[in-house]
């Protein structure tokens, strides 16, 4: 092959000049732009957020401030635009203040449980072998209880409270997220580039962060964005049952299981607050669908 | 095939036995010492002593543990301090209860997922399609326990048709699914049990048939001439493990979590029996009943994976 | 009918190259009697009931400077073998030494010291390439594990993209997503060239790409072996594109070497019955020349239980009771530089094979089938 070219020039790639490369996170906005279902609740998420933070402010009545002679009115009663519940408060400004609670509910055990799941999720997934059956198998014995039962069993023992239902939803999400990141970080760890980067004599923890991490990291956190409706419902029922925050504070499930008794008196105020709980919970779901589908196609 | 059996029975062993030390372990989570809830406030502590001599408490946790298996696996759970009868009476018959409108409810679900989601994976982006996955986000959306009190307000005290709670006017003793006067006291409870996994199995139908519509041998069906009606049952033979799947695991979580519903309606099933327990602090009862669901539900799915490998001959050769 | 390949040397390597330790006279590779069995588990608790014997006793060498063709069928263990070479798996069993250097021991050369002597090109597939990174950074990501600064190993990386002939200006913010195979396959190279590499595996390297772009690949290769002064060893099934490339050829049946010469002498003159069916069953362009008969009959045999003796003789036409009985040996591959060797019983004289000492005459299809089938 003595006639081959020593310079590269005629063997180099001429390509039409690029367009504006965008990357990944540019490709999946790109294609949310047009999915208008999912802006739609993906502003009301943000409404409910900001109502939530700026509560003090936007509630027009103090949430547990009682009234006896108020009990119980109905919708648009004076200024009480939602009615009042049993104990002469206003609803509107309990269902924003109550916003706070179901909101830290549904994304703090959410978040905590990704970090702590994802990390033995990835951990379990790379490692392989014994490590990975050890992991998994524990694993396995979460997912032999059915969610409500686990919540309710776990919440039970350790009490009610802000913390301990906290506490709680945390550990009943972990293995859901365990189990994608293992399944996804396997997927990953067969792929020729994870062999290529362990030839060019890569450590693990290296591996881990610049190729594996960056491959695991979306499925893991899409998944995720769909407990964080699960985490609201089950954080509510919780509270339902009297094992979340004790009265007064403001709490959706608590004050469905309160208002409950006099449903016979005014009905429809006593549905409201499962009103926001269910729209809450669709405006999450659908987001995180619509986030799904936008990350689905191979970018 | 039956080898795939036995290694999947002897690998339930262990997560069993994992599940009965959860369950062991709970008490320990509460706050405080497990006797104190036994006792009056003013034992003295000789008396505490003795009772935890009684109760074995005063051995190494370890040993507890063994001799609470050991009876657990024998159908001593030990006795309710409520009602001072044995757990297992009370979980059994409460059980009962419990599986009657769980399973209604999930076959209900079953059968109108199946329908709406035939219908709309046949027709996928079309208004069906739209309408059945409204209807699934509905469903995983709502809130059930909110769902009842609603239908509570809308059939009980608007409309006065139901009954609001119970079990019939002479409790679980005197029920009957053919006498209206009784019957009617469980439909609200199934109604409002069935709106979840009616979503969740729409759901999966729609996208497990979608998926195995998009598959090249459908059209190598179509071309051969075959008819739309056969080319459906088909494409539902290959979708029949995965729904399986989903009806084994939502029949599960209606049993296991069924607690909301039945506080609600105070039906006397496994549910309630739980919500007591925790009102009560009366730790067998406790005990006893989650480990019986969480047994059971570990039991159900393992009845669905071995059904599976009679469904799918993909599994039958592992 | 064969085809034209020019004449060919192997390069001489420069005196007082910097990295060279060994010399001119030591080989690149020395691999003694690599073993990889993977364990089969079954029953009911998933116990290890069987072994597939992927690499078996294999041993050879490599020379400065040469391109080392590797051939077989699939499941022979040429992919494996390339692993075993890259430490991306433990070996049962094996030496490997680098130019002079014992791999992995006390007074030899470190792993991280081998890698960056030796590095892999592997086969584009859709995950050779890390989909959520530029392509500037898979490169780059070589060197600054091993202590490179960012700013050089990204500047080192648009150098080593102009080299493989992408334009870097246009390139370098890629993803893998965008480019064609034969884009990515430059890619690999050149992120295999990152660490500076004396010696490349092509681990099926051009297998898929189209045939007019794995040309272009292929002279792209050897423009890159002068350059940089490299020893190949070039994994493939296609045994055109190795009788282009290679030096020295090397051919692999059910996890051993059967046998091992110079292109030219394995092309025209194969001592092993494997080798000669294999390039029997060769497709010529020529409509008049066509193949009939399969000149190989049958499929492999399993790995797992392969035939006692040679493991090609339930496939060979010349097959006797000699072969069952006694495994023939290849010689010693580790020194041979320009001989051609093979394991086979007709090659040694005083095997008791009735054909011992003849060459190996080319029989027509229907005579193979006849004998191969009497053989089994």
């Amino acid at each position: 092959m003595t006639d081959v070219p020593a310079t590269p020039s005629l063997i180099a790639q001429t390509a039409a000049p690029a367009p504006h490369v965008r990357g990944y996170w540019g490709n999946v906005w790109n294609r949310l732009k047009y999915d208008h279902v999912t802006l739609f609740f993906l502003v009301l998420i943000i409404a409910v957020i900001l109502s939530a933070v700026f509560a003090p402010w936007l509630a027009p009545f103090d949430p547990n401030k009682s009234s006896m002679a108020a009990r119980l009115k109905p919708v648009m009663f004076k200024s009480f635009y939602l009615g009042t519940d049993e104990q002469g408060r206003d609803i509107l400004s309990r269902l924003i203040w109550g916003g706070r609670t179901s909101l830290v509910m549904g994304i703090s055990p959410v978040f905590l449980a990704t970090v702590i799941g994802g990390f033995f999720g990835v951990f379990a997934g790379y490692a392989g072998g014994k490590l990975n059956t050890a992991i998994m198998r524990t694993m396995d014995v979460f997912f032999a209880f059915p969610s409500v039962l686990l919540a309710v069993a776990i919440s039970g023992s350790l009490g009610s409270g802000l913390v301990n239902q906290m506490i709680t939803l945390t550990i009943v999400l972990i293995p859901p997220i365990c189990r994608v990141a293992e399944t996804a970080t396997s997927q990953v760890r067969t792929m020729d580039f994870i062999d290529a980067a362990r030839a060019s004599g890569a450590g693990t923890m290296s591996i881990l962060f610049r190729h594996v991490l960056v491959n695991v990291m979306s499925p893991v956190m899409v998944y995720s964005s769909t407990l964080v409706s699960a985490s609201i419902l089950l954080a509510s029922g919780l509270s339902f049952l009297g094992l979340g925050v004790s009265p007064p504070t403001p709490d959706w499930g608590l004050m469905l299981s309160t208002l409950r008794q006099s449903i016979y008196v005014q009905p429809l105020v006593c549905a409201l607050p499962g009103v926001a709980i269910l729209i809450t919970s669709i405006a999450f779901n659908l987001v995180s669908d619509g986030l799904r589908q936008a990350m689905d196609v191979k970018a | 095939m039956w080898l795939y059996a036995a290694r999947r029975i002897v690998f339930t062993i262990p997560i069993g036995l994992g599940v009965t030390l959860i369950c062991f372990a709970l008490i320990y989570l509460a706050p405080g010492d497990p006797i104190q809830s036994l006792l009056p406030p003013d034992a003295t502590a000789k008396d505490i002593a003795e009772l935890k001599h009684v109760y074995g408490l005063d051995k190494p946790i370890p040993v507890q543990y063994v001799i609470w298996l050991g009876r657990a696996l024998t159908g001593d759970l030990g006795m309710s301090i409520q009602t001072n009868k044995p757990v297992l009476d009370e979980v059994t018959r409460a059980f009962a209860n419990t599986f009657t409108i769980s399973v209604i409810s999930v076959i209900l679900a079953m059968a109108m997922a199946l329908v709406l989601g035939i219908v709309a994976a046949f027709h996928v982006g079309g208004w069906a399609d739209r309408v059945a996955t409204a209807v699934a986000v509905l469903g995983i959306s709502v809130p059930t326990f909110w769902l009842a009190v609603v239908l509570v307000i809308l059939f009980a005290v608007e409309l006065g048709w139901l009954p609001a709670t119970g079990m019939g006017s002479q409790g679980s003793n005197g029920f009957s699914w053919f006498v209206w006067e009784q019957a009617k006291f469980a439909i609200l409870p199934i109604v409002s049990m069935t709106l979840t996994p009616l979503g969740i199995l729409m759901r999966t139908t729609r996208s497990s048939l979608a998926e195995i519509l998009s598959q090249d041998f459908i059209q190598t069906l179509r071309a051969k001439g075959l008819s739309e009606t056969a080319v459906v049952k088909h494409a539902i033979r290959n979708a029949l493990p995965q729904i399986m799947a989903m009806f084994g695991l939502q029949l599960g979580y209606l049993v296991g979590g069924s607690i909301l519903i039945e506080t609600i309606f105070t039906w006397p099933g496994t549910g309630f029996l739980l919500s007591k327990a925790i009102l009560t602090r009366d730790i067998p009862l406790l005990q006893g009943t989650i480990l019986v669901l969480a047994m059971a539900f570990v039991a159900i799915n393992l009845i669905v994976d071995l059904l599976q490998t009679l469904v799918d001959p993909r599994i039958k050769r592992a | 009918m064969t085809i034209a390949v020019p004449e060919r040397h192997l390069l001489p390597v420069p005196p007082g190259h910097p990295h060279d330790r060994g010399g001119k006279a030591q080989p690149m590779l020395i691999v003694q009697n690599l073993r990889k069995f993977f364990p089969i588990h079954g029953g009911i608790l998933n116990r290890k009931v069987a072994e597939v014997k992927a690499v078996d006793n294999v041993s050879f060498s490599v020379q400065k400077g040469e391109t080392l063709g590797v051939v077989g069928e699939s499941g022979c263990g040429k992919s494996t073998l390339a692993r075993l070479l890259m430490h991306l798996m433990p070996s049962d069993q094996g030496t490997l030494v680098f130019d002079g250097d014992p791999v992995d021991e006390p007074r030899g050369i470190s792993l991280r010291d081998l890698r960056r002597n030796m590095q892999m090109v592997f086969q584009d597939s859709y995950s050779s390439l890390n989909p959520r990174l530029p392509i500037l950074e898979s490169i780059a990501y070589g060197p600054s594990v091993h202590g490179v600064k960012r700013a050089d190993a990204k500047a080192k990386a648009r150098d080593l993209l102009e080299k493989v002939g992408l334009q870097p200006d246009l390139f370098a913010g890629r993803y893998p997503h965008e480019l064609s195979g034969g884009q990515k396959q430059r890619v690999n190279i050149a992120r295999a060239l990152a660490l500076g590499p004396r010696m490349l595996i092509l681990d099926e390297a051009v297998s898929a790409l189209d045939k007019s772009v794995e040309a272009q690949v292929l002279n792209l290769l050897g423009y890159l072996k002068r350059h940089f002064n490299l020893t190949y060893m070039f994994i493939s099934h296609d045994l055109h594109v190795v009788q282009y490339i290679s030096d020295r050829v090397l051919v692999m049946y059910l996890g051993q070497v059967v046998e091992i010469g110079p292109v030219k002498q394995i092309y025209e003159a194969p001592k092993h019955p494997y080798t000669m069916a294999l390039l029997k069953s060769r497709l010529i362009i020529d409509p008049d020349t066509r193949i009939d008969i399969p000149p190989l009959v049958g499929d492999p045999p399993n790995p797992i239980n392969p035939p006692s003796g040679c493991r090609f003789r339930t496939r060979c036409p010349y097959a006797e009771a000699i072969c069952a009985e006694r495994a023939p040996s290849l010689g010693n591959a580790t020194n041979a530089r320009d001989e051609h060797l093979a394991a086979c019983h007709i090659t040694n004289p005083i095997a008791g094979h009735s054909m011992a000492g003849q060459t190996l005459q080319a029989l027509d299809g229907e005579e193979i089938v006849k004998r191969a089938t009497e053989a089994r």
